[in-house]
């Protein structure tokens, strides 16, 4: 099974600055992790590999230190890593995004499968995984939490919903995005630093993979942030309740009754 | 669709709410969204229009017409009965085509969130997650939408100034839902779903609904939420307790779904669930920020923690500073006293 997982760098939640200017994210100086559900993504493709044979190839795009999350990814079990980078792709938004990364997955070739995470926590849309499956017109499963069963032409997976689970069959290639619950990520080995260490990580830029500029970074993009701000402040002053047990529980009924939540 | 030029945007009108069914139930999302729908229809002098995908669903096409859709599209065939992202999406597109609607909106829930993307995709338009707010830009007449990004950090208003339609979703639970008007009147329209959109597409094996409504976070009004400190399932009962007699939902901290003392399902924060409901009772969880970022956008914050130190507590509207063995059961029972 030959598997691409898709693994994005991003900024450690707590740290992340806009630029007023451009309105895109600053990313210089910025301390960076790999997205954590990129984490299980990585290790579901590691362990069908290990089950099925075949080969892991862990893609990013992003600025040339995106390289480190790749190298993370190899550390784990990844057998190589690919950069997508140029100043071309800078502004992509998920189309433009999944867009990119649908013509290096078919620029790479005989893929059988995609693994992206769930969501990035920086975007926190989701779209990314889903859009790469339709640029690339194949079958998708999202919020995976489970891969029941696969061959070298199906897999069957069982999908998280707020209301249950179902499990689906579908014929390969395909993409799937998963959750936390899949798996237990496995810290590296030295084996695997080292590993990770030596590995070349080729970079690919827009001509590489045959990408139309109208259609990558910010021109490629249908959407424009217009303007971003500090959620609205909320109610800063906290209402102390103290006392014994069951006083505590007479004052915040009563404060629910104010706020007429009973 | 890429626009060609400012006069192409004319060819497209109307506000389009694509209707979520579960169970044979019309989700409340879609109430809600209907309720966004008109408003936004009325800014734009345009017309509500619905979209209704699934298996035995004619009834359901009435049911919406109360809640604010002028047209209601219904795809009705036994293809549709679980969940086919790629079946859904490839219907939609096609109809996106014939109909040319303006703006299209769907829940962000995990089927929405699924759908939307590959439909925007295909469609060649502009996508925007989870939105909390939607206006119409009185000078250009866009679509503004406005969603939370970095889990709550950062507000981004968002555009699509050169496609159409224009693409959002939008969190459960924040638009409000219109009160039903049986004397609103609205056209149906039937469509079949065509052999090339059935083409290659999944083979759902097996479907699962939970009837607990304590697992379905999205949909809750009140969540009670649990930490480290719950020790173990036995605590989650107690929160379980107090959950149903309120009519909300059991959420968890990482801490406590990793210890194995309750589902992934029930996981809030950066790895877990966005959750923005009324009230949110913080149970023993300290609120280190991969906690926070999953429920700060909650209205009401209540936080019970013996710790008064705690980041959780210093943010909460309300902290309780005592033992939550003794004050949720407390609360539960002076609740059913009520
Ligand atoms: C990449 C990454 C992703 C993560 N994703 C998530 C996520 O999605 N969701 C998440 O929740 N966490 C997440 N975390 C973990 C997060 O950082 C915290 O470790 C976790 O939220 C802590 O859980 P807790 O608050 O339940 O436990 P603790 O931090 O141990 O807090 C327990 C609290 O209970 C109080 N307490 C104890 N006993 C009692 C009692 N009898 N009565 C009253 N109060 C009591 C204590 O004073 C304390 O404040 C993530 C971490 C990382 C690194
Ligand atoms: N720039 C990127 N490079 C590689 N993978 C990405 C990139 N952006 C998003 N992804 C993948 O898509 C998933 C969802 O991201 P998002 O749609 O941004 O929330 C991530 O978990 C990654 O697997």
């Amino acid at each position: 099974m030959k598997i691409v997982v898709c693994v994005k760098q991003v900024p450690a939640t707590n740290d992340a600055k806009i630029d007023p200017e451009t309105k895109r994210i600053v990313r210089e100086g910025m301390q960076a992790i790999l997205n954590p559900f990129d984490t299980y993504a990585v290790e579901e493709a590691v362990q069908l590999r290990d089950k099925f044979g075949g080969e892991v190839i862990a893609l990013s795009m992003g600025p040339e230190k995106a390289a480190l999350v790749l190298r993370e990814a190899i550390s784990v079990g990844a057998d190589r890593g690919l950069l997508l980078s140029d100043r071309a792709f800078g502004g992509s938004d998920t189309w433009a995004t999944s867009y990119v990364l649908s013509k290096a997955i078919e620029k790479i070739g005989g893929v059988d499968l995609v693994i992206c995470g769930k969501q990035a926590i920086d975007g926190d849309t989701a779209q990314v995984g889903p859009g790469i499956a339709a640029h690339l017109d194949w079958m998708q499963a999202a919020c995976v939490m489970e891969v029941c069963d696969a061959d070298k032409d199906t897999i069957t997976v069982k999908r998280m919903h707020e209301d249950g689970y179902d499990i689906c069959e579908m014929s390969l290639p395909a993409v799937v995005t998963v959750v936390k619950d899949i798996n237990t990520p496995r810290v590296p080995t030295l084996k695997g630093r080292l590993a990770s260490d030596k590995s070349e990580i080729p970079i690919w830029k827009p001509e590489d993979i045959g990408a139309q500029s109208s259609k990558i970074g910010l021109d490629g993009s249908p959407t424009r942030v217009v303007k971003t701000a500090p959620p609205p402040i909320r109610n800063s002053v906290t209402k102390k309740i103290t006392g014994t047990s069951a006083e505590c529980v007479k004052e915040l009924i009563a404060e629910l009754r104010l706020r007429s939540i009973l | 669709m890429r626009l060609k030029n400012d006069s192409d945007k004319l060819k497209y009108s109307n506000v389009w709410v694509v209707a979520e069914v579960l169970s044979g139930k019309i989700q409340p999302v879609t109430h809600e969204l209907l309720g966004a729908a008109r408003s936004l229809a009325d800014a734009k002098k345009s017309k509500v229009w619905a979209v209704l995908l699934g298996h035995n669903v004619k009834e359901q096409a009435q049911l919406l017409i109360p809640y604010g859709a002028d047209k209601v599209l219904v795809v009705d065939d036994s293809r549709l009965s679980g969940f086919s992202d790629e079946l859904e999406a490839r219907i939609l597109v096609r109809l996106i085509k014939k109909y040319k609607p303006e703006i299209l909106i769907c829940g962000a829930t995990t089927r929405g969130r699924a759908l939307i993307p590959r439909v925007a995709v295909v469609s060649e338009c502009g996508l925007t997650a989870d939105c909390t707010e939607l206006s119409i830009d009185p000078v250009s007449g866009d679509f503004l939408q406005t969603r939370p990004a970095f889990g709550g950090n950062i507000m981004a208003t968002i555009r699509c100034p050169f496609h159409r339609p224009q693409m959002a979703t939008v969190r459960p639970r924040v638009m409000k839902a219109p009160d039903a008007d049986f004397s609103r009147n609205g056209e149906i329209i039937f469509e079949e779903v065509t052999e090339s959109d059935a083409s290659k597409i999944k083979r759902i094996l097996e479907v699962f609904h939970s009837d607990d409504v304590a697992v379905n976070l999205a949909d809750a009004q009140i969540i009670i939420s649990g930490g480290r400190a719950m020790k173990g399932p036995e605590g989650f009962k107690m929160l379980g307790r107090l959950a149903a007699r309120v009519g909300g939902a059991v959420g968890a901290s990482r801490a406590a779904v990793d210890a194995g003392w309750i589902p992934y399902a029930h996981q809030i924060g950066q790895t877990g669930q966005t959750v923005q409901t009324k009230v949110y009772i913080s149970c023993g969880i300290s609120g280190q920020i991969q906690h926070l970022v999953g429920m700060q956008s909650c209205n009401l914050i209540i936080a019970i923690d013996k710790d008064p130190s705690t980041p959780m507590m210093q943010m909460a509207d309300i902290a309780v500073v005592g033992d939550l063995f003794e004050i949720v059961p407390g609360l539960t029972e002076e609740i059913v006293k009520l």
